[in-house]
């Protein structure tokens, strides 16, 4: 799949805002006044920064307002009410805290669902998809949720929380690779069952419709760059895992938080990067590519 | 509501017949022609006369080789491929907005241009490459089966057919609905073993295909054939001489 820049961002950053709002709304912790807004603005830009950067990549964001209508089919539709839900939820918390230094729980904890629940159904837009075999897993959900937590933990926090979901973000996301480098090959899909004449021989591609390229293969077969897949996915644990675990055990005070945290969202770019650039979509295998 | 209907009261489709079709990209043409000049936005072409042509098709022809487990000879086959109007069509339930249906009165799948913000998540869930985003345009485009030839009554009655059905030179391409068993298309896909396009992924696709018939073997009689032997297996002399140097080279 090409990795567009807009969706890359997108998932990034409002995942770690999301997963950041996640542990404001169970109140770790529960800043009042400007400690509070500090904290909420921060959240907020991640999120709603993270949620605009998706609609660069729309043909026609004008018409956003119309993805809110199909929830009953739409894992897309059902992001856009959760966030919107978890957003509105989590501002009135926000206000309570910042303007009268009240935290009121129970609508921190629902806030805290619905932050999760948006995440969820990221992740599901690209879990739920058959024709890219890579995508098509519950561990697809299970990373993002987790890599948000981690983000989220760190964000706020929250150190013993962020080692531990880190380190389940490294286990889950070699899990994930292992299991995706297997992906296409168990979906029993190939070049045979796409033009039904597997069963007569061996079929090969000969020649494509056209000279040029076009949009099946601009959006759906991105083999550049793979080649270096197995150094990224290094580079990837080693930034988003390895130095924020190493820099917080350290010693915890401003700068190794901040190292933390900078190295730890530029890892979760290179994992997402990998996460698009190494997802085969079956039509490829129209044009003898994956 | 992008919610499958359950049922549809007829299922208009294709057959595409692997074994006749020569592979002149004439369906390809006329599906251009008409749903660039009909139904919605035209399909945009980009740098059509420079360096990097690209535009929005349709409908497509692949050429793919089969080459026999058994050896043998060798089989070039042309493999058009457009929408195939799924019966449990993967594209239509992602869509945010509402813009992809699937028609309960015939289960021909459409966008509703206006209404299509352009994410590009139905041809995402597509595995056939049936959906394309028109770039000029920034909406999804698909194959219509010509909802605006096959009901039109300005046309003559023979062309309410598909333009590619309507074209094709080589009768490779049929038209019809697959819910009535005694249809033409029923009849045609049961009598030549019609089959769907990768089942594993549970699409149940409406359009069928027809396989190519396999190639004639050639028994061997040759009555010269004893007479014939070859002459010089070992090359002799110079060549020989040439021969063996090389080799201890």
């Amino acid at each position: 799949m090409h990795p567009a820049p807009s969706v890359i961002i997108f998932t990034s950053l409002s995942g770690i805002g999301f997963g950041l709002l996640f542990f404001l709304g169970l109140g770790l912790p529960a800043p009042t006044a400007w400690a509070a807004f500090v904290f909420f603005v921060i959240a907020y830009l991640l999120a709603v920064g993270g949620l605009l950067a998706s609609t660069f990549h729309l043909g026609h964001p004008e018409r956003f307002l119309k993805a809110f209508s199909q929830w009953r089919s739409s894992w897309l539709s059902r992001e856009a009410w959760l966030s919107i839900a978890a957003l509105i939820t989590m501002a009135i918390y926000g206000a309570g805290l910042v303007f009268y230094g009240v935290a009121i729980a129970p609508l921190g904890w629902i806030g805290a669902l619905l932050s999760i629940a948006t995440i969820y159904a990221t992740s599901m837009i690209y879990a739920q998809l058959k024709t890219v075999p890579r995508w098509n897993t519950p561990l697809t959900s299970l990373l993002f949720v987790v890599v948000a937590l981690a983000g989220g933990a760190l964000l706020s926090a929250n150190i013993n929380a962020a080692m531990m979901f880190l380190l389940a973000t490294g286990v889950i996301q070699v899990a994930y690779w292992i299991g995706g480098d297997q992906a296409l090959r168990k979906s029993g899909t190939t070049l045979g069952t796409a033009t039904g004449l597997g069963k007569d021989g061996e079929v090969r591609a000969f020649e494509p419709p056209h000279t040029g390229t076009n949009y099946l293969l601009r959006e759906f077969v991105h083999v550049v760059g793979r080649k270096h897949a197995a150094k990224l996915r290094i580079i990837s644990l080693i930034l988003m895992i390895g130095t924020p675990i190493l820099a917080l055990s350290l010693t915890f005070n401003h700068v190794t938080a901040s190292i933390a945290v900078i190295t730890h969202v530029a890892g979760v770019f290179v994992s997402r990067w990998l996460f698009f650039a190494q997802a085969e979509h079956v039509v490829g295998l129209y044009y003898g590519k994956r | 509501m992008t919610e499958l209907p359950a049922q549809t009261n007829r299922k208009l489709g294709l057959v595409i017949d692997l074994d006749t079709c020569v592979g002149c990209h004439a369906c390809v043409v006329s599906c251009k022609g008409w749903n660039t000049e009909n139904y919605g936005a035209p399909l945009s072409d980009q740098s059509a006369y420079g360096a990097n042509p690209s535009g929005t098709f349709l409908n497509r022809v692949h050429s793919y080789e089969i080459a026999p487990e058994t050896g043998g000879v060798a089989q070039l086959i042309h493999f058009p491929k457009s929408c195939l109007h799924c019966e449990d069509a993967p594209c239509v339930t992602v869509c945010p907005t509402g813009a992809s249906y699937k028609r309960l009165e015939d289960g021909i799948v459409l966008v509703n241009e206006s209404d299509c913000i352009g994410c590009g998540l139905c041809a995402w869930a597509c595995p056939y490459g049936a959906r394309e985003m028109d770039t000029a345009e920034g909406v999804m485009k698909k194959c219509t089966l010509c909802v605006d030839r096959i009901y039109n009554e300005n046309l003559p009655e023979e062309d309410r057919v598909p333009a590619c059905v309507r074209t094709c030179p080589a009768g490779a391409r049929h038209f019809g609905d697959f819910a009535d068993p005694d249809s033409n298309v029923s009849q045609l896909s049961a009598e030549r073993g019609g089959f769907d396009l990768m089942p594993e992924q549970c699409t149940k696709p409406v359009n069928k295909y027809l396989p190519p018939r396999p190639k004639d073997t050639m028994d061997e009689v040759d009555i010269l054939a004893p007479l014939l032997a070859p002459v010089a297996q070992e090359p002799k002399g110079f060549m020989s001489w040439l021969d063996k140097t090389l080799e201890n080279l």
